[in-house]
């Protein structure tokens, strides 16, 4: 509901929403990711819930001023528990044109349109291919609240002082927009502040002043120009009590490894190559030394994957991650891994592909990949994090299953996640449950020969690493003889191999939690759904659930083997809604297995789903006529 | 205490070997046996690690630790091992396909690493598994099975490709050799750093003699000049011929209108690798092939040391990594 709140003497009207949602545009040079992330970050120590949705350009400096240049940030921040970052934004900031063009369509009628004025000129509009401003169309005035600022002008103004040429002053006006924009949606300068402090101060006390006074510029003028009436405010969500952090999920990743490696007593190798958006887990990890964590940048994708596997073999947590088209290099590596049966981690940050696809953009097309991509029957167990936060988890599980298996094990998370970020409660490493590994003990004792492939319960092999005295033997990828670990090409002990080694696998569906859901465990329709798109598709289903549909959510993170209970639940529903953001390939795993007709969603546009396409998508499934209210709205009442 | 003495049979596996009678394989590993129990290393500390070819079935014969991994990869799995167990003895065996082909981009790495492994390329000039195709250092105009108009590549040299790569240790001996290669590869073993040896190696099913003039003994004195450091460079079956550099070129001369002082004297030890790399071009039938250790420099720092050193160094500087502090800092905030 909308809250007048107060009325200064000024004529100002605070308004108090339940969430706003905001992105912010420029150029790839304006700083838009910083501002963004500060944003985000204040946000969320004012106790709102957040989440975001960083769009980046895929060149690293597109030609200035032109569309491709554009880099964006959203963030939706809420006192409700949210799980997107917003279908519809409320305020779009634009830096320059070509950042309006791109973006506008977007912004919901009415909302708030904050242009920095200064960007708005005849040398701009070329760049952006646009015949004339675009702020000056008709219907843009009709549409939207339109404020423009002259952000670069006064920048330059607040910085004078300080003895800057315009050039810096210029780099500065991102500030400025964080101020106007803190301003007027009552966010705290504290927490910038602080990071301007922490950043800059001593290394360049200059920058510091000025982007601090640029910051206060930004503030003031929302505070005293008459033209910005109205501003907003967000109360702090009811989030689960605890103590939070903002993360995103590629530093999630990174440090559910190193957890992962202390709850088992292993050191962590991390064998590497840079590759979009899977690098920022390397970044992470090879600042953390310290930790007894060993990164290694190999010289291509294989080499990556090779090392891994030989740190493994030595009696490391080994650990590979890449995207598409590095997993699709790492295939015979992985099917080593699987004939090895050494435990290991492979992570494939998703992208959009085929081939080099869309580096910065998002999707989840590799599921049929991490199922098949390796010669013969290779099986893998294969998880997928659902949220920023739960890759720390995922983590986790991840190395207890390769070790409680000895097998590789893959994680399948995509753009969307590994950049966007969202409050994390914080665990208590003490509380969580150690992960069990052994290795069997040297023996003097050479009468008994060792039997590198004796399984246990699991179907595990003993984890012998070199240096063990007795217990010497060879691995390889030729077939070989169980127990003995002979080279064998006998046609029963290729189809015993065969079958143990699928298994293995399989398995461990009886041994992890089966899936749940949110909604009853039976209805009309069952949304089922995995990996990034957690978000959009719960959401979806809780406004279909209070229109009163007979909708139940299904979010997987198992993905092979599926869950052992996953099967009953399909059949439990008259229709099973499969959205993916790729052409059905859960769906297609699904029906193959069980036998049920699953109906897909599919969207390969290089975007997550929105709230509202979904919504569509399973009304549109519904048998009988259902009321049906206007979905945007029935959740949150917005301002203005 | 008292340490058990090994001998080469302690060495041997219970696996029946598959080479073919008569491989030049044979000889390699009846070296490695004898070597190994010299370098007093115990069994359970080695590790060796092939990729894919004839070579490549080689760790299966050794009772140590072995990986038969994948075609090329040896080096990057041995990267990954010894990095991380650098307490571990971990040879590479690899061939002439496996190395130079399909694993070139690995060798190349691995050599500039200087990683602490011993690399053991069988060259046999020609692809022996997968039945008789060329490889990177078959001759021009050989035939072969896929080339039966004669091979139209250049070939590589594993000895050049590795002083390129500024390789620390390079060597190269003969299957039919045997003391020579076994002290070749002792001098391997005892290197620090990546130390690489060429083996020519006779496949007498697909590519039979290619290297006769090297392997077979009445020949070998012609055409194969054995450097010792320090010495000069003479050969011959009378000790009659020498090598000598004359402004920037290696000429064959002989002794009977050449003094000795005026010889070229090996030195192995030079970190310039420009000499070095021009004995590793002298090719029969113009030049004798040089066999031993081409280069020997120690004191390079290693891939392993320095991998281990830096984590060694971020504790000693910034402590023991603490997980529950670094979560719980930042901007954090309590929902209560």
């Amino acid at each position: 509901m909308t809250k007048i709140l107060s009325e200064a003497a000024s004529g100002k009207t605070v308004h108090t929403v339940s969430g706003i949602t905001v992105r912010l545009c420029g150029d790839s040079g304006d700083g838009m990711q910083l501002l963004g992330t500060q944003l985000t970050n204040t946000s969320a120590l004012a106790g709102n819930d957040v989440a975001t949705f960083p769009d980046f350009p895929a060149e690293i400096r597109a030609p200035r001023g032109t569309r491709a240049g554009v880099s964006g940030f959203q963030v939706q921040f809420a006192s409700d528990k949210i799980f997107t970052p917003g279908d519809v934004l409320d305020a779009l900031v634009v830096m320059n044109p070509a950042a309006m063009v791109t973006n506008i369509a977007d912004l919901r009628k009415g909302g708030i349109l904050i242009a920095n004025e200064d960007g708005f000129n005849d040398k701009e509009y070329k760049l952006a291919k646009v015949e004339s401003n675009p702020l000056e169309a008709d219907i843009i005035q009709q549409s939207y609240r339109l404020f423009k600022v002259p952000m670069t002008k006064l920048t330059r103004d607040a910085v004078s002082a300080l003895g800057l040429g315009n050039k810096e002053a210029e780099r500065c006006k991102n500030f400025f927009a964080m101020g106007l924009v803190y301003w007027m949606f009552g966010r705290s300068l504290e927490p910038t502040l602080r990071f301007i402090n922490d950043k800059f101060a001593k290394k360049l006390p200059e920058v510091a002043k000025a982007n601090e006074a640029a910051l206060r510029a930004g503030w003031a003028y929302g505070e005293t120009t008459e033209a910005f009436g109205v501003s907003y405010q967000v109360e702090a969500a009811k989030l689960a009590p605890g103590k939070y952090r903002n993360i995103m999920g590629n530093q999630a990743l990174a440090w559910g490894l190193i957890a992962a490696s202390k709850l088992s007593g292993k050191e962590l190798f991390y064998g590497t190559y840079p590759i979009t958006p899977a690098s920022d887990i390397l970044h992470e990890l090879t600042r953390y030394k310290n930790f007894g964590v060993r990164t290694f940048q190999a010289e291509d994708e294989i080499a990556a994957a090779g090392a891994t596997i030989g740190a493994s073999f030595g009696g490391c947590m080994g650990v590979t991650a890449s995207s598409g088209p590095g997993i699709a290099l790492k295939a015979e590596a992985m099917g080593l891994g699987v004939m090895l049966e050494l435990p290991m981690i492979v992570i494939n940050v998703q992208r959009g592909g085929p081939s080099t696809g869309l580096p910065t953009k998002t999707e989840q097309s590799d599921l049929l990949q991490a199922m098949f991509a390796r010669n013969g029957e290779a099986p893998l167990p294969i998880l997928a994090p659902r949220s920023p936060g739960d890759c720390f988890a995922i983590a986790i599980e991840a190395w207890r299953i390769a070790v409680e298996c000895m097998t590789p094990v893959m994680i399948l998370s995509d753009g969307y996640i590994a950049n966007g970020s969202e409050p994390w409660r914080i665990p208590d490493l003490d509380s969580m449950p150690k992960i069990m590994v052994s290795h069997p003990e040297g023996t003097d004792d050479f009468s008994k020969p060792f039997l590198p492939y004796e399984r246990d319960e699991n179907l595990a092999r003993p984890w012998a690493v070199p240096g063990t005295p007795g217990l010497m033997h060879r691995l390889g990828g030729l077939e070989k003889e169980d127990r003995t670990g002979n080279v064998s090409y006998d046609p029963d002990n290729h189809q015993h191999m065969v079958n143990t080694r699928a298994r293995k696998v399989s398995e461990i569906a009886d041994r992890v939690p089966p899936q749940d859901v949110f909604g009853n465990p039976t209805g009309d329709i069952l949304v089922v759904s995995w990996g990034g798109t957690y978000g959009s598709c719960h959401t979806a289903v809780q406004r279909c659930q209070q229109d009163g549909l007979a909708v139940t959510h299904a979010h997987v993170r198992y993905m092979n083997p599926l869950p052992s209970n996953l099967g009953e639940l399909l059949r439990s529903f008259k229709t099973v809604l499969v959205p993916e953001l790729n052409s059905g390939q859960l769906r297609m795993l699904m029906r193959s297995k069980y036998l049920v007709d699953c109906i897909g969603f599919n969207k390969v546009k290089g975007k997550p789903f929105s709230v509202h396409e979904l919504v569509d998508a399973i009304k549109s499934h519904v048998s009988a006529p259902e009321v049906v209210t206007d979905s945007e709205e029935s959740l949150r009442h917005r301002a203005g | 205490m008292n340490l058990p003495v090994l001998k080469a049979a302690d060495f041997a596996s219970n696996q029946d070997i598959r080479w073919c009678p008569g491989c030049g394989d044979y000889s390699i590993l009846a070296q490695m046996k004898k070597v190994l129990p010299e370098l007093g290393v115990p069994r359970e500390k080695i590790v060796f690690i092939s990729g894919i070819g004839c070579s490549s079935r080689f760790p299966y014969y050794m009772n140590t630790y072995g990986m038969h991994s994948i075609h090329g990869r040896a080096p990057t799995f041995a990267t990954g091992l010894k990095s991380t167990r650098p307490d571990l003895m971990v040879w590479v065996i690899t061939g002439d396909g496996d190395a130079l082909s399909i694993g070139g981009n690995h060798f190349i790495h691995v050599l500039r690493r200087n990683l602490d492994v011993n690399i053991v390329l069988f060259n046999n000039r020609i692809y022996g598994l997968t039945k008789g195709q060329y490889s990177p250092t078959s001759l021009e105009g050989q035939i072969t099975k896929s080339t039966p108009m004669g091979v139209i590549d250049h070939p590589l040299n594993p000895l050049s490709l590795a002083l390129a790569a500024e390789a620390t240790f390079v060597a190269r001996s003969i299957d039919a050799h045997v003391t020579h290669l076994g002290e070749v590869l002792k001098r391997a073993a005892q290197h620090k750093g990546t130390s690489l040896v060429e083996v020519y190696q006779n496949c007498n099913v697909f590519n039979d003699g290619a290297m006769a003039y090297a392997q077979e003994k009445s020949q070998r004195a012609e055409n194969v000049i054995e450097l010792e450091h320090g010495k000069p460079m003479i050969f011959g079956k009378n000790r009659d011929k020498g090598i000598r550099l004359i402004g920037t070129k290696l000429e064959v001369v002989s002794l009977k209108d050449t003094a000795i002082d005026d010889l070229l004297i090996h030195d192995e030890r030079e970190s310039n690798p420009s000499i070095q790399m021009m004995l590793a071009r002298m090719r029969y039938p113009d030049m004798p092939e040089p066999i031993g250790v081409l280069r020997a420099v120690e004191g390079v720092s290693t891939y392993d040391d320095q991998i281990n050193h830096q984590v060694e160094l971020a504790k000693a500087q910034r402590g023991m990594g603490d997980l529950q502090s670094l979560i719980n800092s930042g901007d954090t905030w309590v929902v209560s």
